[in-house]
């Protein structure tokens, strides 16, 4: 299904946050915002809810803590033992350091390659949406229409009342 | 018992005086993407390729040291079966030690929310990366066989499997060090996306193509950057321990030896201070060499370096708390070999070494109490070599003089850089200096969006049109 899309741009961060204070107020969905920062204060207007890479952050590290403990235990210990300077064949102090090491890697590049899985980041891929501007200096706030009964002009009305530059509908 | 009332001071005199602001020049967001993007949009001057022909002539100096030394043999080093290490694990522990200070910089000073890493973080980050390429190439170069660099990493293979010594210190480097490189990587890069594509949307023609290629399709949404922003925090909270472990696993190299003068448990701590001293001056000397060739005063102000030399003096306390704390252990241990070794130290054959290192790493710092010391900021930047040149010493003199008297009398020997060893070094500063000034010319580097989000809201931008923050 189609739907109309309503852009408006800005060139103040407060005015995009006014606009879309009232959409919340009149209940219309908003789609997303662009800007050249993180918005503080813009999520729960459009209902982004917390982001689960902390979760994904910490089971990379679990899965990189056990892989390592593990694999240095199996290929000193029941793999290959070898007996060096008389140390027990499961030196578990000596495979510390890089079970540390191996958690830390892990989960870090947990959290980088969902960050870029989610938000669908792959190199070379061309930005969807061509708002100029908005890794510069302007700010995008994009609303959907559900209903025949929100008017465009209404909408672009909304948009210039809380100073935007720009205002025009698009379809989906 | 009776409460007294505090006592209340005027008000203009309880507040703190206000700070100067972080940026310079009442700049809107558009202002910084057009200063920031200017170096790299526009042709290199000339004080860029003066800079960037001197490293490459370094570098190719190191080539030609490496190339020779490959077709040779270890051989054409100064080492001797005394002093199995030199020059190149002092370089390499000196590099390793420049690249804690962007991770300090970018992941413990954004948990910590101090705004003034904005303007310096991403070439700090950079710094790091470049410094861990050069520190990783001295163990390679040193292993004599390089072309079997890979028996390092624990592969499956025909001889056995014989597997790696996990109980090796030098195992740990392996992969501490491993670490440390991708992860560095893995934040800078993430942290370069959204100025990639701000320079991706100012572009046109092949140019465009290249930063949209990488530039992974960034479009600034909302929903991306609350990710991102959690992404960060997450990345920043990972490489914090890194500060610590990494130097910390380096210094294991040495102490868990039974050399005198390296076996002792203060190394880990004095070897991330140093660290991180060292890194600070050299985030100091690019810094402010940065800011002026790249022209970018109103980004990187005094308050910065004000800042950075503050952490110098702190760090710089705390290292010759550490060269204290190692004389007073050695003379408190009651062991003969343990004294010998620090009585050698500070006055045997390599103690202008010692005395080189206490002049440039404990005394020369403290200059930074003055206030007008740290109001000239050619004082500043000699000061920052001056650390730099110190640090390598402490490496040097960790490493050689502890090594050239050991238990054995009869073994007792000396060492002096060979040609190719001195080539070597040259060669790393070169590397160095040519990828930062590549990174320069082609990479913002200052991060645009963190700097757009502590502009001082005034007229033009962060207040809306009504006039309310």
């Amino acid at each position: 299904m189609q739907r109309r899309l309503h852009v408006g741009m800005f060139e103040r961060e407060g005015d995009l946050m006014r606009a879309a204070r009232e959409c919340r107020e009149r209940s219309l969905p908003i789609v997303d915002a662009y800007s050249p920062y993180p918005l503080h204060g813009i999520d729960p207007l459009i209902g982004i809810a917390r982001s689960r890479l902390t979760l994904v952050c910490f089971l990379g590290g679990l899965a990189g803590l056990t892989i390592a403990l593990f694999f240095q235990y199996w290929t000193s210990a029941l793999d290959w033992p070898t007996n060096v300077g008389g140390k027990p064949y499961d030196s578990l102090p000596a495979f510390l350091p890089i079970a540390f090491e191996m958690t830390v890697l892990l989960a870090g590049l947990a959290t980088a390659f969902a960050l870029l899985a989610r938000s669908r980041l792959w190199p070379g891929k061309r930005a969807p949406k061509e708002l100029r501007g908005t890794t510069d200096n302007r700010y995008a706030l994009v609303v959907a229409e559900e209903s025949a009964e929100l008017a465009p002009r209404e909408m672009h009305d909304m948009f210039t009342r809380h100073g935007a530059v720009e205002a025009w509908e698009e379809l989906e | 018992m009776t409460i007294e009332a505090p006592v209340l001071l005027p008000a203009d005199e309880a507040a703190p005086p206000p700070r100067p602001a972080l940026i310079q020049g009442d700049k809107s967001p558009a202002d910084v993407t057009r200063d920031i993007c200017k170096p790299i949009e526009r042709r290199a001057g000339a004080l860029w390729w003066a800079g960037f022909l001197t490293a490459l002539a370094a570098l190719a100096f190191g080539i030609w040291s490496v190339t020779y030394q490959f077709m040779t043999g270890i051989g054409t080093w100064g080492l001797n079966r005394t002093v199995g290490w030199g020059f190149a694990i002092t370089n390499f522990v000196f590099w390793v030690g420049i690249g804690h200070a962007g991770t300090l910089i970018s992941a413990v000073l954004l948990l910590f929310r101090q705004k003034w890493r904005t303007s310096i973080n991403r070439s700090a980050e950079a710094m790091t990366i470049f410094a861990v390429i050069c520190a990783g190439l001295f163990p390679l170069i040193h292993m004599g066989r390089p072309w079997l660099a890979y028996w390092v990493f624990p592969y499956p293979n025909f001889r056995g499997p014989l597997w790696v010594n996990w109980r090796s210190a030098l195992l740990w480097d392996v992969f501490a060090i491993g670490t440390y490189f991708t992860i560095s990587l893995v934040f800078w890069y993430i942290g370069l996306i959204p100025d990639l594509a701000t320079v991706r949307d100012r572009a046109s023609g092949l140019r465009k193509k290249i930063f949209g290629f990488l530039s992974f399709g960034w479009d600034g949404s909302a929903r991306t950057w609350s990710r991102y922003e959690m992404a960060c925090m997450l990345l920043a909270a990972l490489a914090t321990p890194l500060v610590v472990s990494v130097h910390s696993v380096v210094s294991t190299d040495f102490a868990t030896s039974v050399v005198p003068g390296w076996h002792t448990t203060v190394l880990p701590p004095y070897f991330v201070i140093g660290a991180v001293f060292s890194g600070f001056g050299m985030v100091l000397t690019l810094m402010l060499i940065a800011r002026k060739v790249m022209g970018l005063e109103d980004y990187i102000t005094r308050r910065h370096i004000h800042a950075m030399c503050k952490v110098l003096v702190f760090t710089g306390s705390i290292v010759g708390l550490a060269y204290t704390t190692e004389l007073f252990v050695a003379w408190y241990s009651g062991s003969a070999y343990e004294r010998f070794a620090f009585n050698n130290r500070m006055f045997g054959a390599a103690g202008w070494a010692y005395w080189i290192m206490v002049a440039c790493n404990v005394v020369a710092p403290q200059l930074l109490w003055l206030r007008r010391v740290r109001n000239s900021l050619v004082a500043i930047f000699a000061i920052s070599i001056v650390v730099n040149i110190g640090m390598w010493f402490e490496r040097f003199v960790i490493i050689v003089t502890s090594l050239q008297r050991d238990y054995l009398p009869s073994t007792w020997a000396g060492y002096a850089p060979s040609l190719v060893e001195c080539g070597e070094m040259v060669g790393s500063f070169g590397l160095f200096f040519t990828l930062f000034l590549l990174f320069c010319r082609f990479f913002p580097m200052i991060s645009m969006f963190e700097i757009k989000t502590v502009l001082e809201p005034t007229e033009g931008h962060g207040a809306d049109s009504e006039g309310e923050a």
